[in-house]
């Protein structure tokens, strides 16, 4: 049913420097739609360097980030808009954007690219419906008539802000937190809140959905729960989905496509079966056996 | 101390305590308390003894230190290994009825004052408290926008407050337009002012942003007494327009206020007419942002508090955000300063000073950032009291005659305020009231909202 060429971002000769310190080195890698792809490597690879530059919250020193909406043929006008100097252009019935281009919150509400933190960013004083309503704000700003309408009670935002509760409701329906929608989300346990996050993220129903270490910190009854989720959310919703994950459990398991990077460059790319026998990607998570260590100084010039 | 196995007598504890307390007392007070130095008429300093006044403080501070060893601290810790008890019912009946009690109280307050201290009594109690509270309250409600819901820390929100006087003043002045022209107008200037001050401001957060907030706020009144063609510098502006009455102006003619409605002339109708213009302004600009709070911008100012990294990856644009917030709170700035205006009939750049920002300030942090309510009880209590302890004649009676409380004003004040926030760390009402819920409405704990950075 996938289609192995139906490729949804398309990352080419990303460079990231920070002064002498090159982050990530001419990486150049795609995400197909309806596919989880894993970006894995070990730690310092420059994986959420990888996230940040996607996302926007990096400007990228060199290279193209393209995302496409709708059909393939949006792809054909990459060149002219690269040439352009436009962030977007509009491509029959889809359209295409440079991620590199634009700022972090446009990357999110026009690109409509959402993600996940390593380190959980929820709004821990705010309840937890509250997280899912703030994450369809653009929606809800529009409906409120950018708050004039709003102030003076029309009727149309209220209906909008009904459609945006049960759009949250069923999101925590789905992971698990329908009982605690009123409570504050610092309150939640941990796994709870790496949940919520996603659903926050999905509440503001992106193309492509971008987790940072998404399993870190869950025991092996969550870590499988979660793998339910993230499998759930791309059959059902047909999302796409792009993970950095550090449990091998959960890449192996759900992934249909993995990136491996170690110092900023990829070293391998393909399924996880392919990944799991590659001598580099053995190299890089063991090191390598004794009797090579001479040939591998060699190499490097050591 | 030697004999670990015996238990200390209390009794004895407490005294040595209190003893303790007041050695120390005595040591602090000696040189300033108990000696004064006066310069006499050949401008020689004289030493003068003041034992008695020295030896009362003491005194008083060691029997409060007694009493606090001997009855209050163990009943605080009695009381602290008690059960919880549930929320008597009294309280959830007081909490529902609170607000419409209170706003009804305002409402009449005016004629309860007539009633009960006739027009003269009643012009102060109207005017000097009713107004100058409500006044304060509007502020409070309009800087909680930027700092309470917003996080944003400004020290320079009086600036806002004098670009809506002097908007009204000169305009009123120069173009004769009406208070209820101006009104609205003094606000758009006000919020044009906060964007304008919005845009550098922006990518600072915390320490920085007060400061450069705190600079903006003297710029404004450093341009006031400096632009002297235009403001007339130190001297203000004066014979502000007042506001009329649907037309009909608030004076002894025959066509004035009490002319028109046959009764004797008093400057009490001006004043009860302007404590119901502040008061609706106050509940116009408390309703605006009771719904603003419910509305995605609102929302987006709460997040922005807890977490602005998140915001941005939700697609929010944080630097509008954050500009509304600013324009928002000093546009209900503007309105006050408008009506401030013409309350006076005389502004000048004296009104304006940094003092103001940071009373306005305290008022929204002592009520609790956010909290509506907390905001007004906190202003009642800053301004009323500061009102209030400027009668405390009954002082002389326990000091001498020669002892001027007024001088001790804000003493007092700052001494309440330490006492409160030792009390009330996060503000009188700390807890946060959910903005949407799905079953119910649980009020969320101060320690996990955020205070935001800036």
């Amino acid at each position: 049913m996938r289609d192995p060429a139906d490729i949804l971002l398309r990352v080419e000769q990303l460079t990231m420097r920070f002064g002498g310190l090159v982050a990530v080195d001419h990486l150049s890698f795609e995400a197909r739609k309806g596919e989880i792809t894993a970006l894995i490597g070990p730690n310092g690879a420059g994986k959420t360097t990888v996230f940040n530059c996607i996302t926007g919250f990096y400007k990228p020193t060199e290279g193209r980030i393209g995302l496409r909406h709708g059909g393939m043929a949006a792809w054909d006008g990459l060149e002219a808009l690269t040439d352009s100097g436009k962030r977007q252009a509009k491509h029959g019935d889809g359209a295409l954007f440079l991620l590199e281009r634009m700022p972090d919150y446009l990357v999110s509400q026009q690109a409509r690219v959402a993600r996940t933190f390593q380190n959980i960013r929820l709004f821990p004083g705010m309840t937890v419906l509250e997280n899912l309503m703030v994450a369809q704000h653009n929606r809800l700003m529009l409906a409120s008539g950018y708050t004039l309408l709003g102030v003076l009670g029309f009727p149309s935002y209220a209906a909008a802000e009904r459609a945006a509760i049960e759009q949250a409701r069923a999101w925590l329906d789905r992971v698990g937190l329908i009982g605690r929608a009123d409570d504050p989300a610092g309150d939640l346990p941990y796994g709870a809140q790496r949940r919520l996050e996603i659903a926050r993220a999905m509440c503001t129903e992106p193309v492509l959905l971008c987790l940072d270490e998404p399993a870190a910190g869950l025991n092996p009854r969550e870590s499988a729960e979660l793998n339910e989720l993230l499998l759930s959310i791309r059959t059902d919703n047909h999302m796409s989905i792009l993970l950095i994950e550090h449990d091998m459990s959960v890449v192996m398991e759900i992934s249909d496509h993995i990136v491996v990077l170690d110092y900023g460059v990829k070293i391998a790319d393909g399924s996880p079966e392919a990944v799991r026998n590659d001598e580099k990607v053995i190299a890089a998570y063991l090191g390598v056996p004794d009797a090579e260590v001479a040939k591998v100084e060699a190499e490097v010039g050591a | 101390m030697t004999d670990v196995t015996k238990a200390p007598n209390p009794v004895a504890a407490a005294f040595c305590d209190a003893g303790l307390t007041a050695l120390i007392a005595f040591a602090l007070f000696l040189p300033l308390i108990g000696f004064q130095a006066i310069s006499n008429i050949r401008n020689e300093i004289v030493v003068t003894w003041r034992g008695t006044f020295l030896f009362t403080l003491v005194a008083i501070i060691g029997c409060g230190r007694l009493c606090f060893a001997l009855a209050i601290d163990p009943w605080l810790k009695r009381r602290a290994l008690r059960p919880a008890k549930a929320t008597p019912a009294w309280r959830a009946v007081f909490g529902k009825w609170f607000i419409p009690f209170a706003i009804g109280f305002t409402i009449v307050y005016p004629f309860v004052v007539l009633a009960t201290a006739g027009t003269g009594g009643a012009l102060k109690w109207v005017d000097n408290f009713g107004i100058q509270i409500l006044i304060y309250i509007m502020l409070g409600f309009g800087l909680n926008i930027v700092v309470g819901l917003a996080g944003l820390l400004d020290l320079g929100y009086v600036a806002f407050y004098a670009v809506g006087a002097y908007s009204y003043a000169l305009l009123a002045k120069e173009f004769g337009f009406s208070f209820w022209i101006l009104l609205p107008l003094a606000g758009c200037l006000a919020s044009f002012w906060g964007i304008l001050l919005g845009f550098p401001v922006l990518r600072l957060r915390g320490d920085y942003l007060a400061i450069v907030t705190l600079a903006f706020g003297e710029i404004i009144r450093i341009v006031l007494v400096n632009f002297v063609a235009l403001t007339n510098g130190y001297a203000g502006i004066g014979g502000i327009p007042r506001p009329s009455f649907f037309g009909i102006p608030f004076n002894a003619d025959d066509n004035g206020f009490a002319a028109v409605f046959g009764l004797p002339f008093t400057p009490i109708y001006r004043t009860i007419f302007l404590y119901y213009l502040i008061l609706g302004l106050a509940l116009l600009t408390c309703y605006v942002t009771i719904r603003l709070r419910r509305l995605p911008v609102g929302r987006a100012w709460e997040a922005l508090r807890e977490d602005e990294i998140a915001c941005r990856s939700l697609g929010i644009n944080t630097t509008n955000t954050k500009l509304t917030a600013f324009a928002m709170g000093a546009m209900f700035a503007g309105f006050a300063g408008s009506f401030f205006a013409a309350r006076q009939g005389f502004i000048s750049p004296e009104s304006f000073t940094f003092l103001e920002s940071a009373t306005i300030l305290s008022i929204v942090v002592l009520g609790g950032m956010g909290s509506q309510i907390g905001v007004a009880i906190a202003a009642i209590a800053m301004i009323g009291g500061t009102e209030i302890t400027r009668d405390l004649d009954f002082l002389k009676q326990i000091f001498g005659s020669t002892f001027d409380p007024t001088q001790y004003r804000m003493l007092i004040f700052g001494f309440a305020m330490v006492l409160i926030m030792i009390w009330r760390p996060r503000g009188l009402i700390s807890t946060r009231s959910p903005s949407v819920f799905l079953k119910e409405r649980k009020t969320i704990s101060a320690d996990l909202v955020g205070e935001g950075h800036g």
